[in-house]
């Protein structure tokens, strides 16, 4: 009966057990409580960063498929010891450092780079108990933090001491920065809806998922974490196809890899909170009595989210950049804005009536801002002039060589 | 309350240290063997011409400002959102008229053709 008990919620069974043997030693309480909070920050970040030899693997070997490749399948079965591999090796390479380079940027930006992707995880409530902290701020701390990783990109481009390194920092930055805003805009709406700005209290007041709520929200929400990943079709900043590396071009070794954790590590990240806010998090039946249940709905919420990245990444064409611009300043802010408008606005009138006509009305809003945007968008849109190909029948080069045979030019 | 606060800086701090052990280790671990030509900068294979620091294009500024505008309202707006239970209606479009008001500038902006990448 102990072990089944332990069994449904093991980690809140191991704090105990330690902070009863630090009592046991005689360790005064608050230094209890900071050692407590030491291991816990410890195997977290760590966890975070070991998750993240997983996804890189599984996203290779994703992608592969989608674009009809086989992935990684070299080392150990399907190829999964590749990132370890890789990692080894990346470990072992030589830091070059560049003549010129501004020292301080330089070697703090991949630093930063991560940590401002490890600090999410610091505020994401796993179950009911289990959580890193339960800031009351906590969404104002992510879109802080989101700030602190926009510091590393320009960081690392203004140190590199390589024109193409700085311009490619302030092409990202600005992307980041306006993908900010429609994001922000609709954390607002959930916070209208739940009251707090505490993640574990906007998991917890999800009797109904928020997307049932907010689908427009959840959608613009979506698209903005891609665009502030960087990645694809947003990643006009690392074009891999088109341009070297972007800001990240002098980093060699380690220091790369760094940058190269951080993306991969912050499109998980972004859902874990997209699966947070809108889907309810560790909620699902049984979560409340069993709290290792809920580790487990968070986490199928959250691969399935990050599974839909992965695929839009394998599938959709790059943007142009002034695409990308108009895309979050012409269409996504604007959107973002009459959602929230509206959203204040009927919340409050039906605010006593039953929730699932709430629900119901809600998504009836959202659907009707969705197709009035897209529709204003069809309206107001200025097609380019293209460049139109002749389709009239071109004049062969005729074959000047004596010994063709065949009269067509063959 | 505080005792969140103080979580999060340990875990900052854990955040920071992690990718710095993980540089350093592989910073001792990797050979050093430096030359002239492989430390010069890559850029595009050519000799860099001029300082680095350049002037840059003036759109990312007005992008900087227009992100300003709106990251302060919406630090203003997340009081109201949180406070949203206990507003009357009254309270609720005064609200809206704020963000009405930033949507003017917004227009402006809009006409000034600032949003638009050149």
């Amino acid at each position: 009966m102990k072990i089944l008990e332990f069994l449904s919620d093991p980690i809140i069974g191991i704090e105990n057990w330690i902070v009863q043997l630090l009592e046991n030693w005689g360790v005064a309480t608050e230094w209890q409580t900071f050692i407590v909070y030491l291991i816990g920050a410890a195997i977290l970040g760590t966890g975070a960063l070991l998750i993240t030899l997983i996804l890189i693997w599984a996203e290779r070997k994703i992608i592969g498929r989608l674009q009809d490749r086989l992935g990684p399948n070299r080392i150990g079965p399907w190829g999964i010891f590749q990132p370890v591999a890789d990692m080894l090796k990346i470990f072992t390479k030589e830091h070059i450092i560049p003549d010129g380079v501004d020292p301080i940027p330089y070697h703090l930006a991949p630093i930063i780079s991560v940590a401002s992707v490890l600090l999410l995880w610091a505020v994401v409530p796993f179950s009911d108990s289990v959580r890193g902290s339960n800031l009351n701020v906590a969404l104002l701390f992510i879109l802080g933090v989101g700030g602190l990783g926009e510091l590393g990109v320009i960081l690392a481009g203004w140190g590199s001491n390589n024109k193409y390194s700085m311009l490619a920092a302030f092409r990202a930055s600005a992307q980041m920065i306006s993908y900010e805003i429609p994001m922000a805009i609709v954390l607002l709406a959930t916070v209208i809806l739940s009251g707090s700005m505490s993640l574990g209290d906007i998991v917890k007041s999800q009797n109904i998922a928020y997307i049932f709520f907010l689908p427009l929200g959840a959608f613009i929400f979506f698209v903005a974490s891609i665009a502030e990943n960087g990645r694809a079709p947003f990643d006009l900043a690392e074009a891999e196809s088109e341009l070297v590396a972007g800001f990240n071009m002098e980093y060699s070794g380690l220091k790369f890899g760094m940058f190269y954790v951080a993306d991969f590590l912050r499109a998980f990240t972004s859902a874990v909170i997209f699966s947070s806010i809108f889907l309810g998090g560790w909620r699902g039946p049984g979560a409340e009595q069993i709290p290792i249940l809920g580790f487990v709905y968070l986490l199928i919420k959250s691969v399935i989210v990050w599974f839909l990245g992965v695929w839009i990444r394998g599938s959709m064409p790059r943007y142009r950049v002034d695409q990308m611009m108009a895309i979050t300043w012409k269409f996504l802010t604007p959107l973002a804005l009459a959602l929230f408008i509206v959203v204040a606005f009927v919340t409050k009138l039906i605010e006593n009536t039953n929730q699932w006509l709430q629900v119901l009305i809600l998504l009836v809003i959202n659907v009707a801002l969705f197709v009035a945007g897209f529709a204003i968008v069809k309206k107001f849109r200025k097609e380019k002039e293209r460049i139109v190909v002749s389709t009239k029948k071109r004049v062969l080069a005729q074959p000047t060589n004596p010994f063709s045979q065949s009269e067509t030019g063959g | 309350m505080l005792n969140q606060w103080l979580y999060i800086g340990i875990f900052f701090i854990i955040a920071m240290f992690l990718p710095a052990v993980a540089i350093f280790l592989a910073r001792i671990l990797s050979p050093k063997k430096p030359t002239k030509i492989k430390n010069s900068v890559y850029e595009c294979g050519m000799e860099t011409y001029k300082p680095t620091w350049i002037q840059f294009k003036i759109q990312y500024y007005l992008y900087g400002l227009i992100f300003l505008i709106f990251d302060v309202e919406i630090v203003f707006l997340f009081p109201f959102a949180v406070a949203y239970g206990k507003l009357a209606l009254f309270a609720v479009v005064e609200a809206i008229i704020f963000i009405l008001i930033l949507l003017g500038g917004y227009l402006y902006v809009w006409r000034k053709d600032a949003l638009t990448w050149q």
